[in-house]
């Protein structure tokens, strides 16, 4: 309100033009930009250092066959994160999804049946998530420590501990469908995880729910003053990632024929770095979907340079630790300076 | 008698051992302006987010035109034509205009979608049009954590004029104002007015409340000390009454 002249018209009213000015692209996209000159210049970093290993085509399919696994998790993670909320419960929510597989299969002997079963537990469990976050005031970090816990002690309970073959899923239909190779090189888990992303991002950007996801990890006094539903959005947000993980923990389920107890274990630092290191703010109400994912395969090409350089195994830990911790600094630095 | 825009009966409203409010019988007539005064802790802003549904009363009820209204909430009380400009803005500075503008009214289509497009040039054409926006660095796109106080206060305001409401509130709207946005938003609500629609007004400044209401309603600590048509008291005497309000809680 600077030349208002009593509510008339000031200028003729112009329909409004997006035009493309570079600085202004470059501002609005900052981190993502960011998050690919990280990308390429790793990438850059590995072709020279290990040049044999990262020329040929194997490394790139042997990426797509086990990066999935996690990624596909870090899209709902990346919308509950940029909620201000945190979830590290669902890696024991891949194994109990799973459980509840074996448990109706062992009833029913139906593949699609189990499966249903599978996502059905992950519905509830992210919906109790969201329940204890949202109903109870916990706070999500220490509520999915405690439900984290709570789920991989009944997948426990409910195995007695002990690993099976799942040797009768390869006879199933859904088999070929979630792990199968396309033209026996590409891997149908890289499908699901692509399916994933777009489906993650059109609901980020283009949908009342994500529109509502980006106020509430923004300013959520803001969004309910406005007539947000903050609880129901927020819990829906745990349902989708529960969901998600379910699905992610048949995907590896199958790919190896074999259910461990133990499934989920290794996910949690590498999915929580793809999410972090993919410019989401730990702080709320900033976020991309294409952040988390090139995240994800940097994060998953980290573990094979590692040893492709001549490291050990034992280093990539440490260096998810730092990826995540540097990440995580960075934006509280560029949150600061932009304030 | 025709039915007012508004009516709070018996409302009151506690927080655990604190009575915000006590008792309260508000009405807003149609197009009526009615300014809201009282010292910091009357209960104005309790008053204010139990009329747009933020809050719910411990007791007494909440009438639009004539009809009760159980469990208001902020998205109900939207959509009977209730806006409003919070004194703390209620913006989400990290967001885009256009997403403010938009904030809990998202255009969309029946599954949810959102028709990014349309919210874009309605923000550009409210931009240039009510808010006097020029400037080519503020775009929709523009992110609203860089504006000035009184361009995000625009916002606030241009955000309540576009869903055609039929009650806009505002609650210190002039806080952080230089004197001539001030004057322009002081011209906003007589629009307000002109437009056949209902206001309440809340300020610090004793003088601009005085000048665009029709009615000033006095609370202090929870209740309505009195209520004046501004037509049958001088300002002097309205000052006058507010002090001695403040000071031992009546006007005599």
């Amino acid at each position: 309100m600077s030349s208002q002249t009593n509510g008339v018209p000031s200028t003729a009213s112009q329909p409004y033009k997006e035009t493309f000015r570079l600085s202004r692209f470059i501002r609005a996209n900052g981190t993502q930009l960011g998050i690919l000159a990280v990308f390429f210049s790793l990438w850059i970093i590995f072709i020279v250092s290990a040049p044999k290993t990262f020329l040929g085509p194997q490394i790139y399919y042997s990426f797509m066959s086990t990066v999935p696994f996690f990624a596909i998790m870090a899209i709902p993670l990346t919308l509950v994160v940029i909620a201000k909320e945190i979830d590290l419960s669902f890696t024991s929510t891949m194994a109990m999804g799973m459980v509840a597989f074996i448990l109706t299969h062992n009833a029913t002997s139906s593949v699609p049946l189990s499966f249903l079963a599978a996502m059905a537990t992950g519905i509830l469990i992210g919906w109790i998530n969201g329940i204890i976050i949202v109903k109870f005031g916990i706070p999500s970090l220490v509520a999915t420590i405690g439900t984290q816990f709570f789920w991989r002690g009944a997948v426990l309970v409910l195995s007695q501990g002990k690993s099976g073959s799942l040797i009768y899923v390869k006879e199933s239909l859904l088999h070929p469908a979630l792990v199968g190779k396309i033209t026996s090189v590409f891997p149908m888990q890289m499908l699901w995880l692509i399916v994933i992303a777009i489906l993650g991002w059109v609901l980020l950007n283009r949908h009342k729910f994500g529109a509502h996801i980006y106020l509430i990890g923004d300013n959520v006094k803001s969004a309910e003053l406005m007539g947000v539903n903050t609880a129901r959005t927020r819990v829906n947000s745990f349902i989708l990632l529960g969901l998600v993980s379910a699905f992610a923990g048949v995907v590896a389920s199958f790919h190896v024929a074999f259910f461990w107890p133990s499934l989920g274990d290794g996910y949690l630092l590498r999915t929580l770095a793809s999410v972090f290191l993919g410019g989401t703010s730990v702080f709320g109400g900033v976020g991309t979907i294409l952040g988390t994912f090139i995240g994800a395969f940097i994060i998953g090409a980290i573990e094979a340079a590692t040893v492709a350089v001549g490291l050990t195994g034992f280093w990539t830990q440490l260096i998810y630790g730092l990826i995540i911790v540097l990440s995580v600094m960075m934006h509280a630095y560029l949150r600061k300076r932009s304030e | 008698m025709e039915p007012c825009r508004l009516e709070l009966r018996n409302v009151s409203k506690h927080f655990g051992e604190v009575k915000a409010l006590e008792d309260i019988n508000f009405q807003l007539g149609n197009n009526e302006v009615v300014g809201l005064l009282g010292d910091n802790g009357a209960g104005k802003s309790t008053l204010i987010k139990i009329i747009t549904g933020y809050y719910q009363p411990t007791s007494g009820e909440i009438l639009f035109k004539g009809q009760k209204v159980d469990k208001l909430t902020v998205a109900k009380a939207r959509k009977m034509g209730v806006e409003t400009v919070y004194q703390e803005r209620a913006l989400a500075e990290l967001q885009t205009l256009w997403r403010n503008i938009f904030l809990g009214r998202e255009l969309v289509n029946k599954w949810g979608l959102l028709d990014v497009n349309r919210m874009k040039h309605e923000t550009h054409r409210l931009m240039s049009q009510s808010m006097g926006f020029t400037s080519s660095a503020v775009n929709p796109e523009s992110r609203v954590g860089t504006f000035s106080g009184g361009e995000k206060q625009g916002v606030a305001i241009v955000r309540a004029l576009y869903f055609d409401a039929e009650i806009i509130i505002l609650d210190e709207p002039t806080m952080g104002l230089s004197l001539k946005e001030t004057a322009k938003l002081v011209n906003f609500v007589r629009d307000i007015k002109r437009a056949g629609k209902s206001a309440i007004f809340i300020d610090h400044n004793i003088l601009h409340v005085y000048n665009v209401a029709d009615r000033v309603v006095v609370i202090d600590r929870g209740r309505v000390a009195g209520e004046f048509r501004t037509k049958d008291i001088s300002l002097d005497t309205l000052m006058e009454k507010m002090i001695r309000v403040a000071e031992v809680g009546s006007f005599d």
